[in-house]
């Protein structure tokens, strides 16, 4: 970004202005483990001055007293930073409106130099601006600003602008380059309408009579003709030759080489036609071809301004995701809340989100709660509720509630940021398929001119009288309606499109290798937890024995487990609190390590634990074994109720089904892929969960190690098999599989560690990316098959070998209009992806 | 056959003859990418009509840095992709952008626009 530049750190007087020992507090990046402070502080220590440092890891500060007479801040800044971690400057760009000499800019920044909290500023009169690199905790923009204006100069244009910007440079390019292929176009296309009446006098009965053949009219006109079509070859044109020039410098041909011989071949013939008609035996010969020199400019630049049009849109999808960040940020900065640009947001930083804004950074919310939409990046519709403690994403949208938070990742660790790189990365990336194509481009376009020149000579040879005009026309067909480009534009904008795709659905798909193999997937094996299920355990049955109330005997257990740590407690805990009981607490809390818990509870003595505790304490529970029995086999973990040495009944708690599992697993079955369950769980859990979701081949008590072992066995199969998994134990078989799908949540998008990232939680995203990947790889071919085949029909009927058999001969303007036509077609077939939908369950 | 046709006859066979020479047989032999204090090996690359220098000379188990400036707004070149190493670069005109690599194994590994037209070599020994 062009607002953000890095700073040099000169040397300049000591911060202070003398005096005694001050203290700095620094904001520190990069801190991620132990070890990292007590290498800060040793480098900070080696700098001559300081007399004490300490580094907080968990608020990622430095504070630093040291002697300003003898040390200077940029030095501490520099021996933070020499061992590879970021001091918490930020940088700013600030344009000045009347710096026009060497002597402003250095009043300027000694302004600048002198104001609290600027670590450094360098002036420059080339784009009339200063760069400042600044401790934003101890001033901001309002206050630099003062600092400019007070020695005399005028701040160009505040940094903080609401407004968006969307337009990038490459869009300001493209949209550059369009109009002036345009403007050629119309020079080109208004300068052929007369030129191709006048070329054919004899086909129009007025023009025949005025300038007949051989006459000294027609040579005239023919010739205003030829100065008419200059502009048109030299302007118009002119890309075409300054592209073959300088593919030619580097011995390569392209599109530019065959256009521009095409188009110099017809125009020169028709100078030699004009100027010496007499060298032609016979006077038919003498024809002008400017009417061919003028519309294969214009259609094949119509063409080229059509291509840009439609290559813009294949890369809306990244636009929209570049659209997603944030400009500002309501930052609260010395109890103060303030406007910042986002860039200047830093770790630890508290921001401020109210309803409707965007949240500006990633971070962890610390008060208040909220709705926030989340469908740009993961895709999912529903908003997600977010409260005290949970994980918010930057570019996502707050509706309905008011909250703080902390960021966590600025700049270019966010979520955001990583995705678009990510996406980017993967869309310039190649599918293996493209490789076919990179093979032929490279002799393509020199074997167009070699079989040009061939079937030229043939012609001339052996063809029928005029031979020279056959000749003449066979050459200029031939070489322009050879396309290369529609053969290059092939696979590269079908995958823009269907990764782009993949990114608008919460899919991150890494490369057109995991694209292409994507397809061919025979086999999918899920880890069960956290794949299948939600991977955390929730509430599921009450079973009471006569003479007990369902919700009293789950009052009485929540109550009771809300002093317990074990992670099945906040299970029945959050259930009870679903269904709107009220807890109360207990007396005498008691764990039982490894049975289960014991208390007291509105004058009731209540025991909750297994069948050992029971028997323990006397508690008669045979009568609830069937039960236990039942929903042991479905995969839950039963645990019994006793009240007052009474047993009241059993409360299951099980790692649940994720909503969609079942139909993603359905749907993965109908498209002929072999579903496999992989679980470290025990056999009767794997199986209950397997038969839930309808999985006929589970593995149960699968050691994570034994996973890509696993993998392999069903390769060894002979299958393409994709593996889904949460990416944290699963990385070896993930990276096992033909395929690797992790699953992240929120920002703990393990984006680097699989093939395909599904940003949601949900199966479903596993059938889209497969069906993404098909529909894009269908394309692909279509694109394909389309430009090869285009070339390989073309190029033939061009040499004019149907015209011994059935007299045909194409024209060169028919040619030119296929050519400019034939690359557009590939890019508006790539288009056609855009407007996939994944399929949606109910859920 | 006429004169006029084995002349025509000869000078075609000729340019078939110049163009297969011109554009297949002659290879560059490329540069030696120079190496800097901070361990890369280092070479800048224009990016006009095609790559200059178009073949890169490196040692293997380096890291190379490949400083490309694009100097033409032609579509194609607006991106460089290697894809042996996974990595693509956006090229916007008259900046200079670095693609940093870690050749492992000695081989030639192409580069290229996205379409092929604009096509380079990475030597690596």
């Amino acid at each position: 970004m062009n607002m953000r530049t890095e700073a040099a750190i000169p040397d300049y007087p000591p911060g202070g202005l003398g005096g005694g020992p001050e203290s700095l507090t620094l904001r520190i990046g990069g801190m991620t483990c132990a070890h990292c402070p007590p290498a800060i502080e040793k480098a900070v220590r080696a700098v001559k001055g300081v007399q004490a440092t300490s580094v907080n890891l968990a608020t990622q500060t430095a504070k630093v007293d040291y002697d300003p007479a003898q040390a200077k801040v940029p030095e501490i800044l520099r021996a933070i930073r020499s061992v590879g971690y970021a001091a918490g400057t930020a940088t700013m760009r600030i344009p000045i409106k009347n710096m026009h000499c060497a002597s402003c800019a250095t009043r300027v920044e000694l302004a600048l130099k002198m104001t609290p909290g600027v670590v450094a500023a360098r002036a420059s009169m080339a784009p009339n601006a200063v760069d400042i690199e600044y401790q934003p905790e101890r001033t901001d923009f309002q206050r630099l600003r003062t600092s400019i204006e007070s020695s005399g100069y005028r701040v160009a244009e505040p940094k903080v602008k609401p407004t968006d910007e969307t337009l990038d440079p490459a869009e300001a390019a493209n949209e550059q380059d369009y109009r002036s292929l345009m403007r050629r176009f119309w020079l080109a296309a208004v300068i052929s309408l007369p030129v191709m009446a006048f070329s054919y006098p004899d086909l129009i009965p007025g023009l025949r009579e005025w300038m007949p053949m051989g006459s000294g009219t027609r040579r005239v006109v023919w010739a205003l003709l030829g100065v008419l079509s200059l502009p048109v070859l030299l302007w118009s044109g002119s890309q075409f030759f300054v592209g073959m020039w300088d593919a030619l410098k580097h011995r390569a041909a392209n599109m530019h080489t065959l256009i521009s011989i095409g188009i110099t071949a017809a125009f020169l013939y028709s100078v030699v036609a004009v100027a010496w008609p007499g060298i032609f035996p016979d006077m038919a010969l003498a024809e002008v071809f400017w009417d061919v020199t003028d519309v294969v400019v214009a259609l094949v630049v119509l063409g080229l301004a059509l291509e840009i049009k439609a290559k813009g849109r294949t890369s809306q999808a990244i636009k929209k995701l570049i659209g997603l960040q944030a400009k500002t940020a309501r930052v609260v900065r010395d109890g103060k809340e303030i406007d910042l640009p986002v860039e200047e947001v830093l770790v630890s930083d508290t921001v401020i989100v109210r309803p409707g804004e965007k949240i500006p950074v990633d971070g962890k919310v610390s008060a208040g709660s909220s709705a926030v939409d989340e469908s740009m990046i993961t895709g999912e519709s529903m908003p997600v509720e977010k409260q005290t403690g949970d994980e918010v994403i930057g570019g996502t949208l707050n509706k309905t509630g008011s909250f703080r938070f902390t960021a966590t990742k600025v700049g270019k660790d966010t979520a955001l940021a990583s995705i678009i790189r990510m996406v980017k990365d993967a869309q310039g990336s190649k599918a293996p398929i493209q490789r076919v194509v990179d093979t032929v481009s490279g002799y393509f376009v020199p074997s167009v001119m070699i079989v040009a020149i061939l079937a030229a000579v043939a012609w001339y040879d052996f063809g029928p009288e005029p031979r020279l005009i056959y000749a003449t026309v066979i050459l200029v067909t031939t070489l322009i309606i050879a396309c290369p480009c529609a053969l290059g534009l092939a696979t590269p904008t079908s995958l823009t499109v269907g990764i782009g795709k993949g990114a608008e659905n919460g899919i991150l798909i890494r490369s057109g290798d995991a694209l292409q193999a994507a397809e061919k997937l025979d086999a999918i094996i899920l880890d069960k937890t956290g794949t299948i299920t939600r991977g955390e355990p929730a509430l599921t049955d009450v079973v009471v024995t006569p003479g007990h109330e369902e919700t009293v005997v789950l009052r009485l257990t929540a109550s009771l487990e809300r002093g317990s740590e074990h992670p099945l407690a906040s299970a029945i805990v959050k259930g009870a609190g679903a269904r709107k009981i009220e807890l109360v607490d207990a007396e005498g809390f008691a764990a039982v390590p490894g049975h289960g818990v014991s208390g007291r509870i509105d004058g009731h003595d209540v025991l909750f634990g297994n069948a050992k505790l029971m028997r323990d304490r006397g508690v008669p529970a045979d009568v609830l074994l069937p039960q236990w029995e039942r929903l042991a086999n479905e995969g839950k973990t039963p645990m019994y109720v006793a009240v007052d040495g009474q047993a009241a009944g059993l409360i299951a708690v099980a790692d649940t089904v994720k909503p969609d599992s079942r139909a993603a697993i359905e749907i993965l079955k109908g498209l002929g892929i072999e579903v496999v369950m992989l679980t470290g769980d025990n056999e009767r859990t794997g199986r209950a969960i397997a038969r839930e979701v309808g999985i006929d081949r589970a593995l149960a008590e699968v050691l994570p190690d034994d996973k890509a072992h696993e993998v392999q066995k069903l390769q060894l199969e002979g299958k393409s098999v994709g593996m889904v998994g949460d990416g944290v134990n699963d990385a070896p078989a993930l990276a096992q599989a033909d395929v690797g799908f992790a699953i992240g949540t929120g920002t703990d998008v393990a984006i680097e560690a699989s093939d395909v990232t599904l940003i949601r939680g949900s199966l479903m995203g596993v059938v889209t990316a497969i069906e993404i990947s098909r529909a894009t790889m269908r394309n692909v071919r279509q694109n394909l098959v389309g430009a090869f085949g285009y070339n390989a029909l073309g190029i033939p009927v061009a040499t004019g070998v149907l015209y011994p058999f059935i007299g045909l001969l194409l024209s060169p303007l028919i040619a030119a209009a296929a050519m400019a036509f034939s690359s557009v077609t590939v890019v508006t077939n790539a288009n056609r992806l855009r407007f996939f939908q994944p399929r949606r369950t109910g859920t | 056959m006429t004169p006029d046709r084995w002349i025509v006859t000869f000078a075609g066979m000729g340019l078939v003859a110049f163009i297969i020479w011109f554009f297949w047989l002659k290879r560059s032999k490329g540069i030696h990418a120079a190496e800097t204090s901070g361990g890369y090996q280092e070479a800048m690359i224009l990016v006009k009509g095609g790559y200059t220098p178009d073949t890169i000379v490196v040692r293997a188990g380096r890291p190379v840095r490949l400083n490309f400036r694009r100097e033409e707004t032609a579509s194609c070149s607006d991106k460089v992709i290697f894809p042996d190493f996974q990595k693509s670069a956006d090229l916007p005109t008259g900046e200079t952008v670095a693609v940093e690599l870690m050749p492992k194994q000695p081989g030639e590994f192409g580069f290229s626009c996205p379409m092929g037209m604009f096509r380079g070599r990475l030597v690596v020994e």
